[in-house]
């Protein structure tokens, strides 16, 4: 969803950020097991990145900050599966399965597994020519939508300058709700003074770009 | 996780028994035919070798010494990264950023925890946090200070929001004192935290 906790950019209150010297890729097996559970269903393409993004996005708020990372990424897998119809709750009470699944568009074996990981191809074909140029002034949008957005709270409604044109790509907000659905947009890179997004308080040596699909923006 | 009653219904807002729900999952997962147990245990080997913040060093350390690399790398670091046979392959939409005198960058997911692990592997934890998240946009010294970074007043700190699937890794300013040395020794400074930038490359002389 759009206005949910996940979305903390210019927050205050979380306190000190605190670095783990020699920190393990993983912390405990089962977040090894969480990890690659969550890459195997991807492969299956039932939801997009962004579907996947959401369904943590939603968790309540306070499960969501309560959660550590792997255990967020449990629970939205945990509730895709039922989502989309692969697991009943029956089977998630059992712990086990109680009817057999149904048939996937892809699953992931060990050969595929044993290549190094790469990601997934974003960028698509273009149905119109981009609208913004680098070097144009842009706003962004106003927007409060209830389903997935990746346009940040603190940069709505806020003057910025494109600066480069990324190609066109998957638009979240689409994919989200239908991994079909891909509605590819231009993305670009915009670019905000610190005043623009905190006021007149804020460092003037910090700028701050966000990876901006065409409708959220605007021209200025 | 704590020693806990069982007993109760898996209520999903319950986060104390999450190994055993973990485990249940990849159980029913399993037995579906969904998964393989065997490319899971692949998987994980594939994320905790395969891939790592190595693999972004070797990137900047040809960068140091090949400006011609350099120059690719700041045009199209997917490109330039898989034109070296000896880094694992880059999916796209991966951009390079490089810091100078004037300009320090520092990447940010405040939305999730996008990062560039085909060059970095998997974000640590702090990078996943709340308090990285929230300030990194807005007090980005403050956060430099938590890493015991301090910069020049004048600097200016260029943040990237990582709110798309582009993805972003700092090239840090080759420190002084490095003139002569291999690209192999380079790399050795290049720190998983230079390449996001809450780091810099650091001589012990």
């Amino acid at each position: 969803m759009s206005n949910t906790i996940h979305d903390m950019g210019g927050m205050h209150g979380f306190g000190k950020v605190e670095p783990e010297p020699n920190e393990p890729v993983f912390h405990a097996p089962w977040e090894s097991r969480v990890h690659a559970l969550q890459r195997a269903m991807g492969a299956a393409e039932l939801w997009s990145i962004d579907g996947g993004r959401a369904s943590l996005e939603t968790l309540p708020p306070h499960i969501y900050l309560e959660a550590s990372y792997y255990q967020r990424w449990f629970l939205g897998l945990e509730k895709r599966v039922v989502t989309y119809g692969l697991v009943g709750a029956d089977e998630l009470a059992a712990g086990h399965s109680l009817r057999p699944g149904i048939k996937l568009k892809r699953t992931v074996t060990t050969a595929d597994a044993r290549k190094p990981p790469v990601r997934g191809h974003f960028e698509r074909p273009a149905a119109a020519p981009a609208k913004f140029q680098p070097g144009d002034r842009v706003r962004t949008v106003e927007m409060n939508p209830a389903t997935h957005t990746r346009l940040p709270r603190y940069a709505r409604d806020k003057e910025g300058v494109v600066e480069a044109i990324r190609g066109c790509h998957v638009y979240p907000d689409s994919a989200a709700l239908d991994v079909h659905d891909e509605n590819p947009q231009w993305l670009y890179t915009v670019v905000f003074t610190g005043k623009e997004l905190w006021g007149d308080a804020a460092d003037p040596t910090i700028k701050v770009s966000i990876e901006a699909f065409e409708p959220y923006l605007l021209p200025a | 996780m704590t020693d806990h009653d069982h007993s109760h219904d898996h209520d999903h807002s319950e986060l104390s028994d999450i190994q055993l729900r973990v485990r249940a999952l990849e159980t029913i997962l399993t037995e579906k035919g969904y998964v393989d147990p065997a490319a899971l245990d692949a998987i994980v080997e594939s994320y905790e070798t395969k891939i790592g913040p190595k693999n972004g060093a070797r990137l900047v350390a040809r960068a140091w010494i090949d400006p011609d690399f350099k120059a690719a790398l700041l045009q199209d670091a997917t490109h330039a990264a898989n034109s070296l046979g000896h880094v694992s392959p880059v999916g796209s939409h991966l951009i390079a950023v490089e810091n100078t005198p004037n300009t320090h960058n520092l990447v940010v997911c405040t939305l999730c925890s996008c990062y560039p692990w085909e060059v970095l592997g998997l974000p640590p934890v702090w990078y996943k946090s709340a308090p990285y998240r929230s300030r990194a946009v807005i007090d980005p010294r403050g956060v430099l200070g938590d890493f015991g970074v301090s910069l020049p007043d004048d600097t200016e700190i260029r943040i990237w929001d990582s709110t798309a699937e582009t993805r972003f890794i700092v090239v840090p300013m080759r420190p002084e004192g490095t003139e002569n040395w291999s690209e192999e020794r380079l790399a050795e400074i290049v720190t998983r935290d230079c390449m996001i930038g809450t780091g810099v490359p650091e001589v012990k002389s």
